[in-house]
């Protein structure tokens, strides 16, 4: 356990990738195989079920500090983690062992087949043979809900560098099926349990913002307009009858979809195709917020399909029995969609279709456009550009559509979790309502530390009321609110919903009196339509 | 806090004619008093961050002095040097106020002393059951691993505490480790100190045109107003720590994106609140600066009255860095 608090200490001090990453290579090469390989499975979601109630080890905790309930929860609200409150509050240790991750991990195992008794007098003895920190890991070990900030991606660089090991094949590995135990830390990496060449993606092009007026572009003949899609751009493989699907996060992203699965098991072998998987039901495209529902889950329920169905828009082909067309002009590795996909299962995988258009007026106006597509702009392709590696300027452009915003006041904010537990970061805004506010969006991001130090000292001297984690705050801060796009909803008390808001800028010049009101608000859907 | 038999007041706020202060941190010792009284160690210090012409006279501590048939003597607080606990005598009511306090010792002030009284007037910075020092001698082998550890890796070690107090803390638990640079507002701090008769460790000055090549590998210690300043990207190699007893949480220590954080304060811990407390024997205690409603509800519920007063010393999340630097105004 010390070799891993201190893995964790220094991936939670560092925010850069660089140090993370060889935080983890440092592990590497110090820990045990055994060691390792419970290291992977714990940070890619592979952990055991919950072997002590949370309740109880907190019950246990106020038994050996005799402290009061209330002072245990008024702690609590100070750190913000229950198992970091518990490792705070406990007396220091008087024992030191030397258990290592994966004796830890066979130990917490075990205690499933115990009583309350033997769990009880597990968990005593191990709180006090660790340190402060390491029976903090110990608390969120038991407790199963640990984030540490390492993606599968950082994981798996480090990993690469650690081994020489292509990454995206240990990417491949690191998801495909496997337990603690039935492999071995060297079988695991080697890729013993999977075929890569069957996945291997390849990597993605990616377009710059347009930085001039779109008319310098020359011809508009030349170019190749199609939607800008918000989901999630991916690649589709399918390579002897085996199917994937990588994100362009390059993390393998397959059984999220199984309805885009069972269409491409359909469809002629082989190929790789870039596209974007979308939130799609009734031949329209659905809001991000939809699609993220569809995002991150261990088992997708058939009702869930039915609520936010995929669609799996194809951008280009870059491999089509077996040939890599890359080098081929755009319009020709395009030609080859049609044999691709089926009228059949269109509903699930189509072309994104390019649009047709006489001059950069006619663009721009698409573009003007763009949101009541739920996309969120357009992009420019020259025709005869090939599928470059990586981001190159020139062939492919994207022309975003410029963002809404708003003005409003601030009247919630919570304390955030995590690194930000000391500060309130999570806010919520409104807008006036004839003489009242009504909320109108919740954002997390978009300041920085200084005014989010200086929100959370306006935040404790001037709330006014307390509900749980959350305090009313007296309308004063205005805010300048930018979001992606705005629907009518009667989910929502203010009758709008709005897409991606987002903190633009704190705006200190403008006083509560000038925020603005619910129906102008309402103005921006009616402007857009 | 104004003492009304004395017609003095204690670490006040607004500008008054009469005021007896405890220490010389920014939030205790301010700016605009017509006449200042402190502990001896304290007055150099007081007179280099509010003025040389200010009108002040200082006690040594223990011996007591009469203000209006008030007695009055300081203290040690063991908080930072010159700090002291204010212990008031009329009519036989014994009050003590403490100003802020340690009693954990350290090898710079001089160990925090417990007084009998009636009435006790306690801080409570770290008044939550969360919060335990360590030892010293552990702290200092941390940190004197880390330094190590950095210079394996050619890293020059930053360390950032607030100037006065924290700043000669870190270089007593570094004595002898690395030679040691300090920021001009440290070393002038510094120097004050040495001139009244205290012996700090070595330590240079750092300023823009310092040699990297002098700093390489060793250690700088510069106040928290420097983090993010293009005078610490001048450093070669920094790995940077802070050294606060907010450390002790996480969310604070992940906060600044620092390399490092180490658990040293200057205030007393839980258990040190807890302990002070039942020392001094009072029928009656008074808790301000930090989690006064906390700690006084709790000491109500073990059989001691308490009840919380409301100051304007430092809030509880960031006392540390509010005692930073010298106010200019009042
Ligand atoms: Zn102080
Ligand atoms: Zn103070």
């Amino acid at each position: 356990m010390k070799q891993f608090a201190a893995l964790i200490q220094q991936l939670e001090l560092t925010n850069k990738t660089n140090a993370k990453i060889e935080a983890l290579v440092h592990y590497f090469s110090i820990a045990t195989d055994k060691d390792k390989l419970w290291l992977i499975a714990l940070f890619t979601g592979k952990r055991p079920k919950r072997p002590i109630k949370t309740s109880l080890m907190k019950e246990w905790c106020l038994e050996i500090t005799q402290l009061p309930e209330w002072l245990f929860l008024e702690s609590y609200s100070a750190v913000g983690d229950l198992g970091e409150t518990l490792s705070l509050l406990l007396p220091p240790p008087e024992n030191d062992s030397n258990q290592s991750l994966h004796e830890v991990m066979q130990d917490l195992k075990r205690l499933n087949n115990f009583s309350e008794e033997e769990k009880k007098s597990y968990l005593l003895n191990a709180w006090n043979s660790f340190e402060t920190h390491q029976r903090f890991l110990l608390n969120k070990l038991i407790g199963g809900s640990f984030r540490v900030g390492v993606s599968k991606k950082l994981l798996v660089n480090a990993l690469s560098k650690y081994s020489g090991i292509e990454s995206n094949q240990l990417m491949h590995s690191i998801i495909g099926n496997w337990t603690v135990n039935d492999i071995t830390f060297e079988e695991l990496i080697q890729g013993n349990h999977i075929n890569y060449d069957n996945s291997k993606p390849y990597p993605f092009c990616l377009a710059y913002a347009l930085d001039k007026p779109a008319e310098e572009l020359g011809e508009v003949d030349y170019w190749q307009i199609e939607y800008k899609w918000d989901g999630i751009r991916g690649q589709l493989i399918k390579r002897n009858n085996a199917v994937f699907i990588w994100s362009r996060g390059e993390e393998l992203v397959t059984k999220q979809f199984p309805e885009l699965v069972e269409a491409v098991q359909n469809l002629p072998d082989s190929f790789v195709l870039d596209g974007e998987i979308l939130a799609m039901k009734d031949a329209a495209v659905l809001q991000f917020n939809d699609l993220q529902k569809r995002l991150n889950r261990k088992n997708v329920s058939k009702a869930l399909m039915a609520e936010v169905p995929v669609n799996f828009r194809i951008y280009d082909v870059l491999e089509w029995n077996g040939e890599d067309l890359r080098q081929q002009p755009l319009a020709q590795r395009q030609s080859h969609i049609q044999s691709i996909i089926k009228p059949e299962y269109t509903s699930v995988i189509s072309q994104s279709m390019s649009l047709i258009v006489k001059s950069w007026d006619e663009v721009k106006q698409l573009r003007n456009d763009a949101r009541n597509q739920n996309s969120e702009g357009l992009m420019l392709k020259l025709k005869q550009s090939p599928y470059h590696t990586g981001r190159i300027k020139g062939d492919w452009w994207k022309w975003k559509v410029d963002p809404l915003s708003i003005d409003a006041v601030l009247i919630y904010a919570q304390k955030g979790s995590g690194r930000r537990s000391a500060y309130y970061t999570d806010y919520t805004f409104a807008v006036r309502d004839g003489d009242q506010l009504v909320t109108v969006a919740k954002a997390y991001s978009g300041l920085t530390n200084d005014e989010i130090k200086e929100v959370s000292k306006f935040v404790t001297k001037n709330a006014t009321e307390k509900f749980g984690p959350v305090r009313t705050v007296k309308p004063e801060l205005v805010f300048e609110i930018a979001f992606e796009g705005i629907a009518l909803s009667n989910r929502h008390k203010s009758g709008v919903a709005l897409r991606f808001p987002r903190i633009a800028r704190w705006r200190k010049d403008k006083p509560v009196s000038e925020i603005d009101d619910i129906d102008s608000v309402k103005l921006l859907i009616a402007a857009k339509s | 806090m104004y003492c009304i038999p004395g017609k003095f007041y204690l670490d006040p706020w607004g500008k008054v004619d009469y005021a007896v202060i405890s220490h010389a941190h920014a939030d205790h010792a301010r700016w605009g008093m017509k006449h200042y009284l402190c502990v001896d160690d304290s007055k150099a210090i007081i007179k280099h961050r509010i003025g040389k012409d200010i009108s002040i006279e200082s006690l040594p501590y223990g011996i007591e002095k009469s203000i209006n048939g008030v007695k009055l003597s300081f203290h040690p607080a063991g908080h930072i040097i010159g700090s002291a606990q204010i212990r008031l005598e009329y009519k036989g009511h014994v009050t003590v106020f403490t100003g802020d306090y340690k009693t954990n010792p350290d090898n710079l002030t001089i160990p925090f002393q417990s007084i009998k009284c009636h009435t006790f007037i306690t801080e409570s910075t770290f008044g939550l059951p969360l919060y335990h020092w360590q030892d010293d001698s552990v702290i200092q082998q941390q940190m004197q691993n880390w330094v190590l550890n950095n210079q394996q890796q050619n890293k020059t070690s930053v360390f950032v505490g607030y100037s006065l107090g924290k700043s000669q803390r870190i270089m007593s638990l570094l004595d002898g480790c690395a030679p040691m640079f300090v920021h001009n507002s440290i070393y002038q701090l510094n120097q004050v100190i040495r001139n009244s008769g205290i012996k700090l460790p070595k330590a240079d000055l750092w300023q823009a045109a310092t040699n990297k090549n002098d700093i390489q590998n060793n250690i700088v210690i510069v106040p928290p107003a420097l983090l993010g300043s293009h005078m610490i990207k001048r450093i070669p190699n920094a790995a940077i720590a802070l050294c606060s007893g907010w450390m002790q949480v996480r969310g604070h220590r992940r906060w600044q994106a620092v390399d490092a954080g180490f658990v040293v304060s200057d205030h007393a811990d839980w258990n040190g609140l807890i302990s002070a407390v039942k020392a001094t024997e009072a029928e009656q205690v008074y808790v301000t600066h930090g989690y006064q409603e906390t700690f006084a509800r709790y000491l109500n519920g073990i059989g001691i009255a308490a009840s919380e007063v409301k100051t304007e010393y430092g809030t509880n999340e960031d006392t540390d860095t509010t005692e930073t630097e010298i106010p200019k105004t009042a």
